[in-house]
């Protein structure tokens, strides 16, 4: 049993963040008073209605899309999913080639190896060292079949900001006449994190998840540009202007979009506040211990700068550090013993054996993939606990080294 | 009238002479162990010539069955319908039983059956060949689909006529075997994560060991989830045990820095399973238990072959069982997957950091090597610092998973 702590650092917001105070208030108060469902008639349903316009309001608003373009989901695997099949299934006659990079969620590479089963082509592009995927590399790649590129805006392991700008218009330019392949975007992790003003011109389809920054889990979203057609993944009561059928999570969309109002208020100190936490960590953890290397791109993103878009740069909540001779998930618990939670890898993979499917594709090697640890802030997160974080790891990854270099 | 009961058959314990006494109350114990959580509380259990029955007025029979069929000792269990000893209510009785057993068959398929009557008391005045032949014929009568068959029957109706009542029953189901636990004294199983020390502890318990577990734990160098598995194998197993099993948990950290600190690389496993005994050892003087039982196994690791066994075994005076010895790795995962561990155990939480393992391990460690490497160790010290910082659980099947 780790021993209780009074001050504990949790560091771990790409798996999940605590629900903010005001999303719980939403969900509870969305479970009591307001319980009604959407689709009666009378003045309890009209009220939960409402309730789910208004979250609908604030996700199109994150994206400057129409709130019509919104559909709500159960969180960013379903999103994914419905994105994807969705897609493919509602034009089965246009196309058997699919891109996607070698870098995305389970939930995507998962369904891609689905698709080659039903027989598909897909290609998985490799990142480059820093684990951004190169938009000429997709350009390389695309058939005259291809019919969807699906790409990660954040990586979740290393933070890195793939350039889905400049994806979408070589894909564009790549068919200056005849339908262009649909861009979906996993942008999970992009979510009040970075600025996502732009996404609705690019993307057909992009999704979110509610967890990640502050609302409930279970609960999320799928931008679908109009006229794009989907075949929905459940039959039922035609919810969600027929894409998403069952009756609508109120509580779980109630919170989520007040934690993504939230999120999009504060964005700018997030970029300016996370993203110097950010660097101050890499210049602390780099300089203080020895043989420590960062994995993916040191530089924070900051939208202020000119060439921005030129260079490799990572969201400001996430960073990937290997410490050779202390193994990812020995050091995790001794981190955990100091009341300090961090990840190895990715949480949903981290209980598999092996080393990231991420690290691996960007070329680490082995022996740094195995003593990898993710480290991940939120709306939570202050300069106290990285300072913790910063003197428990020290610590941890000097314990660990005499037990593994004698 | 008739009454359900369960009729409960057992083996070696009636062959025990003049133990046979102390054998019997031990295994009624154990079955009304298995029985004890029941919401009417436990049903009547007698003792009648040479097996007992159970009252099954408040009880189902298949709950029953599921419950005893874990108890060691129990050989068969047949839930039969107890009747006057009349021709009439055997006929009735029969026919009622192997009703229920047809219903184990589809409903148009031909059903090959015999009667295998016994007549224990001769006062009876048909005797077993007459019974076979009377009430065979009374149930073709009655069910068009059976046809007799004496050499390959599907269902064999058995009858018994005993002094203190006669029986009917078509359905058998076989217990573990083994002897009651307890019934051969008390041990301490070394219970790790993987599949094969709850298979080991379950061998022990067959052959009537009662046990109490212990679980090394090395937090932060495995996670919480290491022991919660081991928690949970405990609870897998402890229906085995009698209803309940005892888990001690002792902190094994400080100890594994100790070694990796003070002695050669190469001996770390084998240093780690010697104070491991000792450390068991130390807790069987304070629980009243007269052995250890391990999964060890031989030749499956470098720890594991006979020259390591015989260095790590000879870290404790107690004598050291080790049941797996004579089963393959594909015989221990079925016995695992047949007792209900192999899912627990399979979980991808290591209980032995491989920080630990070391590149190179010892394989034909001498014992002289290993005293002279511990002689840098303040074993007793840590032995006794690990003892009185132990938790103790109590774990049955019945309570709520963590």
């Amino acid at each position: 049993m780790p021993p209780e702590r009074r001050s504990e650092a949790y560091l771990d917001h790409a798996a999940t963040s605590p629900v903010r105070p005001e999303a719980l208030e939403a969900v509870r108060q969305a479970m009591s008073a307001d319980f009604g469902n959407p689709s009666s008639l009378h003045r309890k349903g009209v009220a939960a209605e409402r309730i789910v316009a208004r979250a609908r309001e604030v996700l199109a608003g994150a994206i400057h899309a129409d709130p019509k373009e919104i559909v709500f989901t159960s969180g960013g695997t379903e999103s994914n999913n419905l994105a994807i099949k969705g897609v493919l299934r509602g034009l089965p006659r246009r196309g058997k080639h699919v891109v996607t990079t070698a870098i995305e969620h389970p939930s995507v590479l998962a369904v891609a190896a689905e698709l080659e089963s039903e027989g598909y082509r897909v290609t998985r592009l490799a990142p480059g060292p820093q684990g951004v995927v190169r938009a000429a590399d997709i350009r390389r790649h695309l058939a005259p079949d291809t019919v969807l590129v699906s790409i990660m805006l954040v990586n979740n392991e290393v933070g890195s900001i793939q350039p889905v700008e400049e994806v979408a218009r070589t894909l564009t330019e790549a068919r200056p006449s005849g339908p262009r392949p649909f861009l979906h975007v996993d942008a999970v992790q992009a979510l009040g994190r970075i600025p996502l003003d732009g996404l609705c011109r690019h993307a057909d389809l992009a999704s979110f998840s509610g967890h990640k920054l502050g609302g409930p889990k279970g609960v999320g979203a799928l931008f679908v540009r109009s006229g794009v057609v989907l075949r929905p993944l459940l039959a039922g009561g035609g919810q969600e202007s027929g894409r998403r059928s069952g009756t609508e999570n109120v509580p779980g969309i109630a919170g989520m979009g007040l934690a993504v109002d939230l999120a999009l208020a504060e964005l700018p100190a997030t970029l300016r506040t996370m993203g110097e936490l950010r660097g101050h960590l890499i210049k602390e953890v780099l300089s203080s211990i020895a043989d420590a290397r960062l994995n993916g791109p040191p530089w924070t993103i900051d939208p202020g700068l000119p060439g921005e878009a030129d260079r490799p740069s990572a969201a400001p909540h996430i960073v990937n550090f290997s410490f050779p001779g202390a193994p990812g998930e020995v050091l995790l618990h001794c981190l955990e013993a100091e009341g300090v939670y961090v990840a190895t890898g990715a949480a949903c993979s981290s209980h598999k054996r092996g080393p990231s499917h991420v690290l691996e594709a960007m070329g680490v090697e082995p022996g740094m993939a195995d003593s990898s640890i993710r480290v991940s802030l939120g709306w939570t997160t202050t300069a106290g606990e990285i300072d913790h974080f910063l003197s428990a790891l020290v610590g941890a990854v000097a314990d660990l080294r005499k037990f593994t270099r004698r | 009238m008739s009454k359900s009961v369960l009729l409960i058959k057992f083996g070696e314990i009636g062959l025990k002479g003049g133990n046979r006494r102390f054998f019997e109350r031990l295994l009624i114990d154990r079955l009304k162990g298995a029985l004890a959580d029941l919401p009417g509380g436990v049903p009547w259990i007698q003792r009648v010539s040479g097996r007992f029955l159970l009252d099954l007025s408040s009880i189902p029979a298949g709950e029953a069955v599921g419950r005893l069929s874990r108890v060691f000792g129990v050989v068969g269990l047949s839930p039969a319908l107890q009747v006057e000893a009349d021709l009439d209510s055997l006929a009735a009785a029969s026919r009622q039983v192997l009703g229920e057993a047809l219903n184990d068959f589809p409903a148009d398929h031909a059903v090959r059956f015999r009667v295998a009557a016994r007549r224990a008391d001769k006062r009876f005045p048909v005797n077993s060949m007459e019974l076979n032949q009377v009430l065979g014929a009374d149930l073709l009568r009655s069910e068009p689909r059976l046809r007799v068959d004496l050499h390959r029957p599907e269902i064999t109706v058995e009858v018994e006529v005993r002094e203190e009542g006669a029986y009917a029953y078509a359905r058998s189901y076989r217990g573990p075997g083994g002897l009651p636990v307890g019934s051969s004294g008390k041990a301490i199983l070394l219970l790790s994560g993987g599949i094969d020390s709850p298979a080991a502890g379950w061998m022990g318990l067959k052959r009537g060991l009662e046990l109490e577990a212990v679980h090394f734990q090395s937090f932060p160098f495995t996670s919480e989830r290491a022991q919660e598995k081991a928690v949970d194998l405990a609870r897998a197993l402890s229906p085995w045990a009698g209803g309940s099993l005892t888990l001690h948990l002792l902190p094994f950290t400080e100890t594994q820095r100790a070694i990796r600190n003070a002695c050669p690389e190469e001996l770390g496993v084998t240093l780690m399973r010697r104070m491991m005994f000792r450390m068991a050892q130390a807790l069987a003087g304070r629980v009243n238990a007269h052995a250890l039982v391990t999964g060890e196994n031989l030749g499956q690791v470098a720890s594991q072959t006979l020259a390591s066994l015989s260095v790590i075994g000879r870290a404790t005076d107690l004598l050291v069982l080790r049941p797996l010895v004579g089963l393959d790795k594909t015989e221990i995962i079925d016995l695992a997957r047949k007792i209900g561990t192999f899912d627990i155990s399979a979980r991808p939480y290591p209980d032995c950091c491989s920080l630990f393992l070391p590149r190179h391990p010892a394989t034909r460690p001498t014992l002289a090597g290993v005293e002279r490497a511990e002689s840098r160790l303040n074993y007793s010290d840590l032995v006794e610092g690990a003892l009185a910082g132990r938790e103790t659980l109590q774990l049955t099947s019945a309570a709520p998973p963590s």
